[in-house]
């Protein structure tokens, strides 16, 4: 193959990729920061009103709410303690795994199997439905009938986030046992001669050894917890009593299409965007420490 | 940890974990006089299709099913050839711009994709009047759209199956006379197609399970709802109709269980691949 024709055929095989992407991925990234900048309301989407360029108002207004503020709070609290269960329970049970004999460990991976891949819809209404005030089992079984579970916030938060837990542990469980698994049991016999504890040798072989498959876990958690939306949304009817369990997502979906201010939920949206990049950039450097080659 | 205390904790744990779906199959399962009970058995003696007869005649469900099946499969499809193709670009080719294009993917899979359904929206509806069969109310714009949001993942999943394939195959081949279209299409596809495989899996998710969508770009036709805002209709104010909720949600999980369970050792080593190769 000529010289010319090695160089083209890699981007004759990207085309249909760029074909789909440009147009349903890159262009909508910059519209969204384009109407951020506008005033965009009911009244310019229906044509009553000019569309006016605000530059940074919207960012002025967001950043003068109280309201923003409180959400962005919870959404980094709410993602923070998502993080750090799921990868607890997922790392505990990654080591149980390596523990248990044959049966046991088919039993759970198929458990985890299963809760891993039921829609975030459906777990949602089940999860609504165990903890329903009247009818649900949770409060059947602890005695508490008509306690509701969806009326304060943090309880609220809570459920919600046993629901993304029960979701999202699987998947952080199979890794770390994959990665525990690769570690050489000669290793681990060496610690245990020496009279290590379990406890003392996940913490001073198990985590040092996958710290690299431990920080993309860590990130990649923090990036799908921090995008938390379907069951919020389902879970509390769209962000909860007014609105009190709402997270950056839902708030910008509902200032959007909720109020028909397009523009502010464009300018919640970057502002969302802005803080993943941050996150991904340190997950793109921990890929590197890995050694993976990109 | 002993060996025993290993094996309970892991029983305990699966049938915890378990446990919420065998509940939703149950109480689908549950005649109606079961479910409204203040004492909630965990077994049925009476166990009856009434709530899956309900759900599937009332209620457009059947469509809502079909309309689901036809966009995650569409895209599946779709994704599959197009991922296939930019995988091999960036795993056997050097050219510039490869490593710019490579973090782009990555990038793309952080972006919070429901904000983008504000900018989506318009331009999905201005996209409905120039070109007919994807605009606002058709099935064509979730396609489009999850199409776009599954490639991302799904190419950067599908260069560690490529990379796996031996480069000496293809020098062989093409030693034998092979033009880069044989080699592409008989050669290296076969060889990766279980991987391709795995990767639909996570497309076919992808479509499946989204409910923003559908419910922002499918507002007034009826005809072309998917399951996700479907399965809201069972939600009332006063009294939600759980033997409904719960049927209509089993028929919602079954199909990506079975597409789960099918691949679930090629999608282990996957994502082994799509996150550390």
């Amino acid at each position: 193959m000529t010289q010319a024709g090695r160089t083209r055929t890699p981007w004759l095989y990207l085309l249909p990729t760029v074909a789909v992407l440009a147009p349903l991925f890159g262009y909508p990234i910059y519209m969204l920061g384009l109407l951020s900048v506008f005033d965009y309301r009911q009244a310019q989407v229906s044509g009553g009103e000019p569309t006016t360029f605000i530059g940074f108002g919207n960012y002025a207004t967001l950043f003068g709410d109280p309201r923003f503020w409180s959400i962005l709070g919870q959404t980094v609290v709410f993602a923070a303690v998502l993080v750090i269960v799921t990868l607890a329970v997922g790392a505990a049970l990654a080591v149980v795994l390596t523990r248990a004999g044959h049966w046991p460990r088919l039993l759970l991976s198929l458990a985890a199997m299963a809760a891993w891949a039921a829609p975030a819809m459906t777990g949602s209404t089940v999860w609504m439905f165990l903890f329903d005030a009247d009818l649900g089992l949770v409060n059947q079984v602890l005695g508490i009938d008509g306690f509701n579970w969806f009326y304060d916030r943090w309880v609220t938060f809570g459920v919600v986030g046993a629901t993304v837990v029960w979701h999202s542990f699987p998947l952080v469980m199979v890794m770390l046992f994959a990665g525990i698994q690769a570690i050489p049991v000669s290793v681990r016999e060496a610690a245990a001669l020496d009279g290590a504890s379990e406890w003392q040798s996940f913490w001073r072989i198990i985590v040092p050894m996958l710290r690299p498959l431990i920080t993309i876990v860590v990130i990649q958690s923090i990036i799908w917890d921090f995008k938390i939306f379907t069951q919020i949304y389902v879970m509390t009817n769209g962000g909860g009593i007014a609105g009190q369990n709402s997270v950056l997502n839902v708030y910008a979906y509902q200032t959007a299409f909720g109020s028909s201010e397009y523009g502010l939920g464009s300018a919640i949206g970057v502002v969302m965007t802005l803080i993943l990049l941050v996150v991904t950039l340190f997950y793109i450097r921990a890929l590197h420490r890995t050694g993976e080659k990109l | 940890m002993r060996r025993p205390v290993a094996d309970v904790v892991a029983v305990v744990t699966a049938f915890v974990t378990f446990f919420p779906i065998y509940w939703m199959v149950l109480s689908a399962l549950k005649p109606a006089g079961e479910i409204q009970s203040l004492d909630a058995r965990p077994w049925t003696l009476a166990p009856t299709f009434e709530h899956f007869q309900r759900v599937l005649t009332g209620e457009n469900f059947s469509r809502y099913f079909l309309n689901s099946l036809f966009v995650a499969l569409t895209v599946v499809v779709l994704s599959a050839l197009v991922a296939f193709l930019a995988a091999v670009a960036v795993t056997r080719f050097t050219f510039r711009f490869r490593t710019t294009v490579l973090i782009m993917f990555l990038v793309a899979q952080m972006v919070p994709v429901e904000a983008l359904t504000i900018p989506l929206f318009f331009l999905i509806r201005d996209l409905g009047t120039a070109v007919p069969g994807v605009g606002l109310n058709t099935l064509g714009a979730l396609v489009l759209v999850h199409l776009a949001f599954s490639l991302p993942f799904a190419i950067w999943m599908m260069r560690g199956f490529v990379a796996a394939v031996p480069e000496a195959l293809e020098e062989a081949a093409m030693i034998d006379g092979a033009g880069r279209a044989t080699i592409l299409w008989r050669v290296i596809f076969p060889l990766v197609a279980p991987g391709l495989v795995a990767t639909s899996v996570f497309s076919f998710i992808t479509a499946w399970n989204d409910f923003i969508f559908a419910r922002t770009f499918i507002i007034s036709a009826k005809d072309n709802q998917t399951l996700p805002a479907a399965l809201l209709v069972f939600f009332k104010p006063d009294e939600n109709d759980w033997g409904g909720i719960m049927a209509a949600s089993t028929l919602m999980t079954i199909p990506v269980l079975i597409f789960f369970i099918a691949v679930q050792r090629r999608l282990i080593a996957g994502l082994g691949g799509a996150i550390k190769d």
